[in-house]
């Protein structure tokens, strides 16, 4: 006899399989789609795609991006968490909101939304021009651009679980004489480390793979200003589709990548007794 | 009538029950007494159909409802944390059995009346159309059992149906449901720890442990005469003295001379007595007792002695 | 090393606390913010305020313009009920059932999280274009999916999974068992369990996860241009002709559809957070 509370053993087996199917069609597919067509023709073309002059800048590119955005939306995430969940104040659920708002714009609105500001007959257009800087059809535009869209990643991990630990620790450590710093450094930091490794893992994903807001505003030099997803559209757009899938790739190993490095944090999180999200 | 014959039950290692065996007559209201980890709620949870037993039968009149789903046996359960669908107004809660019934569904004004009058009898009447958020403790602890009571069950199982209240809360609706059931006459079977209320509540009282039953009697038999050294300590206050002699504390009294010696360590006002705590001089156990208050309270420090007037011996398990 | 000396001035508007650093954090939090969010949105809407009504409608509103608003919202709406039926599916299967394996299926829910939108947008026009991997079994039946907005959809299923899945699983871990049971005592078949007990608790997440799905399948980008074939009128969706304003140097043009997209989304945004907000108060949680 089963459990009252479940259903019978056919339709669960049903029930999985049409998600396993759903899950392989959809989303598993056109993974080992990437990785097919990217060695469709070998593994010499492939290496090839990827050391090219172009890829091998747009490569070092997007790492220089990421090395930039992360550590400031870490810097950013972190206090904001620190502020909204340690404190109470008024505008608190407006703050919150706001920090969600770049997920839900679109990423061509934010790229516009810089082009309007700094591009050649945006509002600091003319200031730009004459103190002879480029942010639009530049390496800075990109950096905006993409520090804005992958601003909410950390703190939307760390609000949550610092909301869930509460401030007890903190205060307590307050009580026994630790300054502000000693007290994140020693007491919260070791409590969010977890988290805050998948936020930045999240972010640094996203900030690498961005394409619609980056599209915008780089202009699409190559060799210049053009970051590893550009690339792929450059490359595809040309009709070198090997081309386009080889670059594309690194750009999925490193997606398998983060997948796996999250499955590691969160098997580890629930060791630690924190919950997840 | 409900008979459990050879019950057990393992979860992975752990053996929850042992060959249980019980009979509850039409009518009773009995009482599964017992610390956690007994079997208490595993036990009626095997009678309603929301576990199955690894061996032995439940029968319900004579028919073996063990292959039964738990729909199918028509029970009615109160869950401990009431388990109220919160979505739905309170009315809806309670029509909720009525209005799933596949075979011979009631027209919805039937069921509205019903609904109705249950709320009527467990004294929520007006209070239908809120939810389930908006009630109290108690309230909402009135709902479940009119829940429970509006599909006609032929048997009402209640888990710890108290224990998430406070404490005035408790003791009214004790009372409210032991009249309830003086009214209904339904068979019920509710799990508690609180020795208090299945004294208080029961008919009879079945005391659990680890499994296994230690004694089935009236709350007065229970009480008067524990039929093990577990269920002395676990029903009413007991003390234990040297040789497996259990007394309870207003067995007690003084005596100028003779019986046993104890050094006053405690001497505090409860009710209309001193309560005096003390050591057995030369054992050490500690026994406590009344002594009237009208009378002027021991001194702490000094060697009185006390005499059981009534006392049970226990040889198997010595102190 | 505290800031607390800063932040007691501020002690008027804001409870005390004991721990410092309020001063600092909420500081450094709002400038980021200005500087990163709200300076830009601002640009948008004073922008279109300065454009004059004409100038608006003459793009905004125009009829290539309302396609896309169509395709747009019309396939992020379709792909969102696709992912709320099957996200739904998907979520009680990993929280409800153990099998082996779920571990990676539960990884795989969030590849689309993590996989770059232009890699997500070739590698779906390499399966689904008349000879792809799967394109080359549904032409010979009259199928089309590239270049078609079925291919926008299919697209926009792929990216809006995860938030369904996501929003809808720890509710569904968090639902006591006990509701169930007393669903089961009173006579309830599984079924009728499911559809009265069981998905009106969880129907506010679903809800959020459809929310969250539908604006991030409006304006997604990467993984769509690639698929969509982007013929105007019939499949150019909106972030694309605000690309194609751009290219043409129409500044304003840009700005009215970026701003008539914004408004529209915020709208259907604001109503589902209004009826949840309506549940919740009703049932007054």
């Amino acid at each position: 006899m089963r459990r009252s509370t479940t259903e019978s053993p056919a339709l669960q087996i049903v029930l999985i399989a049409i998600a396993l199917l759903f899950l392989a069609f959809f989303l598993a597919l056109p993974l080992v789609a990437v990785f097919g067509e990217a060695l469709k023709a070998g593994f010499g073309p492939f290496l090839n795609a990827v050391t090219a002059p172009d890829a091998l800048s747009a490569i070092k590119l997007t790492l220089l991006i990421a090395a930039i955005s992360v550590p400031l939306n870490v810097v950013f995430g972190v206090a904001a968490s620190w502020a909204i969940t340690k404190f109470q104040f008024p505008g608190k659920s407006l703050l919150i909101s706001l920090i969600d708002l770049p997920f839900s714009v679109s990423p061509v609105v934010s790229g516009l939304i810089f082009v309007l500001l700094f591009g050649a007959n945006g509002w600091f257009g003319p200031w730009l021009a004459e103190h002879d800087l480029k942010i639009i059809f530049a390496v800075p535009g990109i950096v905006l651009a993409t520090v804005f869209i992958t601003f909410p990643f950390v703190a939307r991990e760390l609000i949550p679980l610092m909301m869930e630990q509460g401030k007890d620790e903190e205060e307590a450590a307050i009580s026994l004489g630790a300054s502000g710093w000693q007290t994140f450094r020693h007491v919260t930091l070791p409590n969010i480390r977890w988290g805050l490794l998948y936020g930045v893992l999240l972010c640094n994903a996203r900030a690498m793979g961005e394409f619609g807001a980056v599209s915008v505003v780089s202009g699409h030099i190559r060799g210049e200003t053009n970051t590893m997803p550009l690339h792929v559209e450059i490359l595809y757009n040309e009709y070198d589709f090997v081309g386009a899938f080889a670059v594309a790739s690194l750009l999925a190993g490193l997606a398998l990548v983060t997948l796996i490095a999250k499955t590691v944090l969160e098997w580890r999180f629930n060791l630690h007794g924190s919950a997840r999200h | 009538m409900i008979r459990v014959q050879n019950v057990t039950k393992t979860f992975g290692d752990f053996a929850a029950l042992h060959g249980i065996d019980l009979e509850i007559k039409p009518g009773e209201f009995v009482a599964l007494l017992g610390p956690s980890g007994s079997g208490k709620t595993t036990l009626l949870r095997i009678i309603a159909g929301l576990e199955f037993q690894d061996g032995g039968e439940v029968l319900f009149d004579g028919e073996d409802v063990s292959s039964r789903s738990v729909g199918e046996r028509q029970v009615g359960f109160v869950f401990q944390q009431y388990a109220l669908f919160k979505h739905m107004t309170v009315a809806e809660n309670v029509a909720f059995g009525l209005s799933v019934r596949r075979k011979g569904r009631p027209p919805k004004a039937d069921i509205r009346a019903r609904a109705e009058e249950l709320l009527r009898l467990v004294q929520l009447d007006g209070l239908g159309k809120r939810y389930p958020g908006q009630l109290s403790g108690g309230q909402r602890q009135r709902v479940a059992l009119a829940r429970a009571l509006a599909i006609e069950p032929r048997l009402l199982l209640l888990d710890e149906p108290f224990g998430a209240l406070d404490a005035k809360v408790r003791k009214d609706l004790r009372r409210w449901l032991r009249g309830l059931h003086e009214t209904m006459g339904l068979t019920s079977i509710f799990v508690t720890h609180d020795q208090e209320e299945a004294l208080e509540l029961a008919d009879r009282v079945v005391v659990m442990d680890h499994g296994r039953i230690e004694q089935v009697g009236t709350p007065e038999q229970v009480y008067m005469e524990p039929a093990s050294p577990f269920v002395s300590n676990f029903v009413g206050e007991t003390n234990q003295l040297p040789g497996g002699i259990h007394v309870r504390p207003h067995d007690i009294e003084l005596v100028a001379s003779g019986g046993i010696p104890v050094v006053v360590e405690n001497v505090f006002r409860r009710g209309g007595s001193w309560r005096v705590e003390g050591r057995i001089e030369g054992h050490g156990n500690v026994v406590e007792f009344d002594v009237d208050a009208a009378e002027p309270a021991p001194t702490l420090g000094d060697t009185v002695r006390i005499q059981p007037l009534r006392e049970r011996e226990f040889h198997k398990h010595a102190l | 090393m505290t800031a607390s000396p800063a932040a007691g001035t501020r002690r008027r508007w804001r409870q005390p606390s004991v721990l410092p650093g309020l001063g600092l954090t909420f500081g450094l939090s709002l400038g980021w913010l200005t500087l990163i969010v709200l300076i830009p949105l601002a640009t948008i809407f004073l922008k279109s305020a300065g454009m004059g009504w004409d100038q608006f409608v003459a793009v905004g509103l125009s009829d290539r313009a309302l396609a896309a608003y169509r395709l747009s919202f019309g396939t992020a709406a379709a792909a969102g009920l696709v992912n709320a039926v099957f996200g739904l599916l998907v979520a009680w299967v990993l929280v409800r059932y153990t099998f082996p394996g779920q571990r990676i299926i539960g990884a795989i829910v969030d590849l689309p999280f993590a996989l770059p939108t232009a890699v997500a947008g070739i590698a779906l026009t390499a399966l689904y274009s008349p000879n792809g991997w799967v394109g080359r079994f549904l032409d010979p039946l009259g199928i089309k999916v590239a270049f078609t907005p079925i291919g926008i959809t299919v697209a926009l299923v792929f990216i809006g999974l995860p938030f369904v899945v996501r929003s809808v699983e720890p509710v569904l871990a968090d639902l006591g068992k006990d509701v169930e049971e007393a669903a089961a005592t009173l006579g309830a078949t599984r079924l009728q369990t499911f559809r009265r007990v069981i998905f009106p608790a969880i129907a506010p997440a679903l809800l959020t996860g459809f929310a969250l799905a539908f604006a991030r399948g409006v304006g997604e980008y990467g993984s769509v241009i690639f698929i969509s074939g982007n013929m105007p009128g019939r499949t150019e969706i909106a972030p694309l002709l605000i690309v194609t304003q751009l290219e043409q140097y129409n500044y304003d043009g840009a700005t009215a559809i970026a701003t008539v997209m914004m408004l529209v989304s915020f709208a259907i945004l604001l109503a589902l957070n209004v009826v949840q907000a309506a549940g919740r108060h009703r049932y007054g949680a």
